[in-house]
């Protein structure tokens, strides 16, 4: 089992406690009405699929209940850091880690 | 080796969700008499009532039965100048005391926390087999489990059976 460091409680904590919550860092846009389809298209659906360091939300639902933020390796399925929300994501640039290696669209 | 933990339902008590700001937690500390904890797990008492911290913003309140009128009524008084959330969950959930020497070994049966580094007088809001419950250390030796109402048949039933293995050795 995966443990998790909950930005809130100060601690890790076992997997079971949290929930995923998808990708990180995509802010709503201010005037949805002011959108193109495309544009919306793109904010509802279209995400990353990073093979590598991945910014991601997680709930530590059956804990404290907050959403944070975690930057986690796809790969090797490694949390470099958790962070709470509205910090900005730290870059990683760990020796031997992947790199992202981002789909062309 | 003789088994000598207990696991007993209590008898109903108050309790109430409290969610307020960090900014009205000086006002609402003043109002009920004693300083409201600060830290995630931490909690405080005064009286028969104990605040215990849940969350960044979130605290529950157990009190004697009879005694949730006047907290009602004193947090009430300062709602113009203190915003915050005040719900009665007493009815919600059922009350679960594990004790005795093996109540640590006992519980990590179905609990996924290292119970070892919980300490005394702390609490968390965890999982217990897939039910979500409060999980508080009152003592070394001596655990309180607040679970939904309809989940206690269930968490009752995981520890009669985990009592039973231990007794006879298992
Ligand atoms: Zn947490």
């Amino acid at each position: 089992m995966l443990l998790i460091h909950c930005p809130y409680c100060k601690e890790k904590l076992p997997e079971l406690e949290f929930e995923y919550a998808g990708q990180a860092h995509i802010a709503r846009p201010d005037n949805p009405a002011e959108q193109t389809d495309a544009e919306w298209r793109d904010y509802l659906f279209i995400r990353s699929n990073v093979r590598g360091d991945h910014a991601e939300q997680w709930r530590h639902s059956h804990g404290c209940g907050r959403y944070f933020n975690a930057l986690r390796n796809t790969v090797s399925d490694k949390f470099i850091a958790t962070y709470e929300i509205g910090q900005a994501c730290p870059t990683s640039h760990a020796e031997g880690e992947e790199n992202n290696e981002q789909l062309e669209s | 080796m003789a088994f000598n933990s207990t696991v007993e339902t209590l008898p109903a008590m108050g309790r109430f969700s409290l969610r307020c700001k960090r900014e009205n937690t000086v006002a609402m500390s003043k109002a009920l008499g004693f300083e409201l904890p600060s830290s995630i797990s931490e909690s405080a008492q005064s009286g028969g009532m104990t605040a215990l911290k849940l969350g960044p913003d979130e605290w529950m309140l157990t009190c004697p039965m009879e005694a949730r009128s006047e907290i009602e009524k004193s947090l009430a008084a300062i709602y113009p100048d203190a915003v915050h959330s005040l719900t009665d969950i007493s009815s919600r959930e059922v009350s679960i005391r594990i004790s005795g020497p093996e109540a640590e070994e006992l519980l990590s049966t179905s609990c996924p926390r290292n119970l070892a580094e919980l300490k005394s007088g702390r609490g968390v809001r965890t999982i217990f087999d897939s039910v979500q419950v409060i999980l508080t250390r009152e003592e070394q030796n001596q655990f309180r489990l607040d679970v939904w109402r309809s989940f206690v048949p269930h968490v009752m039933g995981l520890l009669r059976v985990a009592v039973a293995e231990f007794e006879c050795g298992l």
